[in-house]
């Protein structure tokens, strides 16, 4: 009888377990920003997954810890000891084979998502994969539509090409087809865009959170790396490698136009001549190193040590403009 | 294993030790004795906890706006280097030698470390390593600001073109307690294999001194890499040559696996005494045997060897080709069956035991809680895809601070708390142990928690200043920091008034079975009068068994009736 209690309890346990993971999964696509990129609907689909499982496994084992913590607690003058329980062959070898085919099963799912996404990156010397080559039967157990997106994006026009250039704290970008220079990213949505990066001074990261992709910018070397945008709208790129003392400000818009847009973009910022662009970091060193200007000192409580001074502002053709929030003194 | 001769008792009496085991004026002293040095560690290193819980108070104040208004950006730049520095080379890891020292020769039946004078030595490289670093506070340009992990090109810049500059003054201190942690990492091992007690065979050795083997092997194998690492950095910066300098035609890459070859398993160097904390910790206070531990104390070594093999995936944003990736996130993820054995054995230890929730048991159940977390979000991030999403987000904050302080720290009380009878003879007070562990576990949550939300939505790490959307779980977080601070004081209170005055306990007040409880408390200066003869393994508890034969065995009935009305709380 107690036998038969404990396995529908446990059976009980389960299910509600299992509930809860699955409703876990489905939140999860909730604490993302906007999937404006192809490749971010794997990433969000792969961490779907992952949540799930976590779920399962983490109450799976905090479900029986808990419920020790609360009935299995000596009496208050029990001095005896529990039964000497030493171990359990057949538990031990279930515990130690189940996690290692499950992060075995998640790699390879990783694996599978990475290729999909294929995204290039450094030194690719031996292609993993190419976008053509994808199959719809890779699908599983994924809904097919963000491949289809890449390869869709890949098939009709040709790959968009921007050059990135990364320095002490600006980004700056190249389209060399117009060649036109900007401080803000503009892309055009449904298309292949394949961003070359380079740094001039340190290690940056290329981020842009609503694409689900990062990756380190190093001096001396080209990067190479490939998105598509699929949804129109203003996004974030922030500076996900610590480079120096105003690295926090080292942001920028990314703005994904639809075709005819960004096309007018490109138009309209090659008929300008280059100009000074408004820099956060410049900007903010001018402020605390003019020794006149008094209000440095108001605006924070410790002063600061010496540090590397900014690049000059980029001179770019196109750059959004940016009030400085206070009048320079 | 049995062959140690009891000759060397006449050797260590002929050296000066200083001061009788009752005389406070010996933790000032060089002494050689291993319970006075694990004492000084454990108490030096809080001392620096506190110095970089106060950085983390003040960056978590910068913090709770958007904006960058209470400190300088260099400032809060240099207090995160700061913060990590110490928390990692002058709190976590001596702390964990300290333990380690302190427990060790006692839990193996020996009299002292295989070398007293060098673990000394190791010793006092701490506070002086330790203060050469904060002295970066004092001269002109300020401490280094290039973060802990101190990568080139960033670290590389001297602002101020001063030969002696906070970064210099970084390295060489890294360089000190890499050497002190690499002859203790010595001391260990050779006192692990040569000095257990006769009959004391490796399935009879605790799960503690196994984990504590198996995390100064990976200091043995990883330590060399950072400070070669370190070494050629220095060069860099002060004799121009070009290892990392891209200018020069370096590359600032290959630092990045120096620093991470030994960085990563540095990560299991210090959670791996803590799972032994956690093995020793809750078979007491469950009255049950540990589930499994052969297995246990196997999957230690398993993660040693694991772990040398993991380090890319602090690389995976990096300049890593594809294949790398796709390598390391395997082996990363395979670190998850060792730690899940580990895992399952807990929990099935105190699966129909007889708990009592004694502060020490709080802790190491709070710890285990955090752990289970934390690795969760390990495999996570061992998958490539969705780490180069959270990389260098707050995400990663919010995990290795669920390791570091959920787990780690959690352990430590554990065995501060467990183990304080023995160090001291006297009882901690249970009142303000159960207030220290409900503002640690609630702060704990509340500081961390936030974070992974805040990763994923895609704010990075270091940041002095983030965009307004970001506010609200930051201010969370930072009522959590303070919480944090907090916790610490009744910590103090408790350790500080129970060693002063608390109540005397006998030698074994927990009841408990292992060589340690035999000796007095606190032990005398050669541990034992007589090395005992072990006779059978480690938590035998229920089973009736003697654990050794010549000394009378670990007594089981003594126990301290002031505590019973607390304990059944």
């Amino acid at each position: 009888m107690m036998k038969l209690r404990a396995i529908l309890v446990m059976t009980i346990y389960a299910i509600l377990v299992t509930l809860a993971s699955f409703w876990m999964a489905k939140q999860s696509y909730s604490w993302f920003p906007p999937e404006a990129s192809a490749e971010s609907k794997l990433t969000d689909d792969l961490f779907s997954l992952f949540t799930g499982l976590g779920t399962f496994i983490y109450l799976g084992v905090i479900g029986p810890f808990i419920y020790s913590l609360i009935f299995h607690r000596a009496s208050k003058y029990d001095r005896s000891d529990a039964p000497p329980i030493e171990g359990n062959t057949w538990l031990e070898v279930i515990w130690t084979a189940t996690p290692l085919v499950l992060v075995l099963t998640l790699s390879f799912v990783s694996y599978r998502t990475y290729e999909k996404m294929s995204i290039r990156g450094p030194m690719e010397l031996v292609h993993l994969h190419v976008p053509q080559m994808i199959e719809p039967a890779y699908a599983e157990p994924f809904d097919s539509t963000p491949q289809q997106d890449i390869q869709n994006a890949v098939e009709t026009e040709p790959i968009e090409q921007i050059d990135v250039t990364a320095r002490q704290w600006a980004w700056v970008f190249h389209y060399p087809e117009k060649d036109i220079t900007s401080t803000e990213l503009h892309l055009p949505v449904d298309r292949r865009v394949r961003f070359t990066l380079r740094s001039q001074d340190v290690l940056h990261g290329f981020y842009i959170p609503a694409f689900r992709v990062s990756q380190y910018v190093v001096p001396n070397e080209d990067i190479n790396l490939e998105l598509t945008p699929v949804k129109t709208g203003t996004y974030r790129l922030r500076d996900s490698m610590y480079s120096g003392t105003y690295f926090a400000a080292n942001q920028t818009d990314v703005v994904v136009q639809s075709p005819n847009d960004y096309q007018q973009w490109l138009a309209d910022a090659a008929a300008q001549t280059p100009n000074s662009a408004f820099n956060q970091a410049a900007y903010e060193y001018s402020q605390s190193s003019e020794p006149g200007s008094g209000n440095t000192k108001d605006k924070v409580a410790v002063r600061g040590w010496a540090t590397i001074p900014p690049a000059p502002p980029p001179v770019v053709n196109y750059a959004p403009k940016h009030e400085p929030k206070s009048p320079p003194a | 294993m049995t062959n140690i001769s009891l000759e060397p008792i006449e050797i260590v009496r002929g050296q000066p030790y200083p001061g009788a085991p009752d005389n406070w004026k010996r933790f000032f002293t060089f002494s050689t004795d291993h319970k006075v040095i694990g004492i000084q560690y454990i108490v030096t290193s809080f001392i620096f906890f506190l110095v970089g819980g106060l950085f983390a108070m003040i960056m978590r104040g910068e913090l709770i706006t958007p904006e960058a208004d209470l400190v300088d950006r260099t400032v809060y730049n240099a207090l995160f280097t700061m913060h990590g520095s110490v928390m990692l080379f002058f709190w976590t890891f001596p702390v964990l030698v300290g333990l380690g020292n302190y427990l060790v020769p006692l839990m193996i039946g020996a009299r002292d470390m295989a070398f007293p004078r060098l673990n000394a030595v190791s010793f006092w490289m701490i506070p002086i390593a330790g203060i050469l670093m904060m002295s970066s506070f004092l001269i002109p340009g300020g401490p280094s600001q290039s973060g802990w992990w101190a990568y080139p090109p960033v670290s590389l810049q001297n602002p101020t073109n001063n030969l002696i500059n906070g970064q210099v003054l970084w390295i060489l201190s890294v360089a000190i307690s890499g050497v002190s942690s690499i002859m203790g990492a010595v001391n260990f091992v050779t006192t692990i294999f040569k000095m257990r007690a006769p009959g004391m065979t490796w399935f009879r050795t605790p799960a503690f001194v196994w984990s504590v083997l198996a995390a100064q092997l990976i200091q043995l194998y990883g330590l060399p890499s950072l400070t070669g690492g370190a070494i050629m950095l220095l060069l860099d910066l002060t004799a121009g040559t070009s290892f990392f300098t891209p200018e020069r035609g370096g590359n600032p890459i290959v630092y990045q696996h120096f620093f991470w070859f030994y960085s990563h398993p540095a990560v299991y160097v210090m959670v791996l005494p803590v799972f032994g904390i956690f093995s020793e910790v809750l078979p007491v206070h469950a009255r049950k045997p540990l589930f499994g531990y052969r297995v246990i104390a196997v999957s230690s070594v398993i993660i040693t060897v694991i772990s040398s093999a993991v380090w890319v995936h602090h690389m995976f944003a990096s300049a890593t080709p594809p294949w790398m990736r796709m390598f390391f996130m395997v082996t990363t993820m395979l670190v998850a069956v060792p730690s899940g054995i580990k895992v399952f054995g807990w929990v099935a230890t105190i699966w129909g035991g007889k708990m009592r929730f004694t502060t020490p048991m709080l802790f190491a159940l709070g710890g285990i809680s955090n752990w289970v977390f934390a690795g969760i979000t390990g495999i996570f991030l061992g998958s490539v895809p969705i780490d180069l999403h959270v990389h260098n987000t707050y995400f990663v904050v919010g995990h290795f601070h669920y390791v570091l302080y959920g787990a780690i720290v959690m352990g430590i009380y554990a065995g501060i708390y467990h183990w304080f009878p023995k160090m001291t003879g006297r009882m901690y007070y249970e009142g303000l142990g159960k207030l220290h562990f409900v503002l640690t576990y609630v702060g704990t949550a509340l500081i961390f928690l936030p974070m992974h939300p805040l990763g994923l939505m895609g704010m990075p790490r270091r940041v002095a200043s983030y965009d307004p959307e970001f506010a609200f779980w930051n201010v969370v977080a930072s009522i959590g920091g303070f919480l944090l601070g907090l916790s610490t004081l009744p910590f103090i209170l408790n350790m500080v008034s129970a060693w002063v005055r608390g109540e005397k306990v006998g030698n074994n007040p927990w009841r408990a079975y292992g060589l340690e409880w035999l000796t007095s408390s606190p032990p005398s200066v050669e541990n034992y009068e007589e090395l005992p003869l072990v006779v059978s393994g480690p938590y035998g508890y229920g089973r009736s068994e003697p654990l050794v034969s010549n000394v009378p065995n670990p007594d089981l009935t003594e126990f301290s009736e002031s505590l019973t009305p607390q304990e059944a709380s």
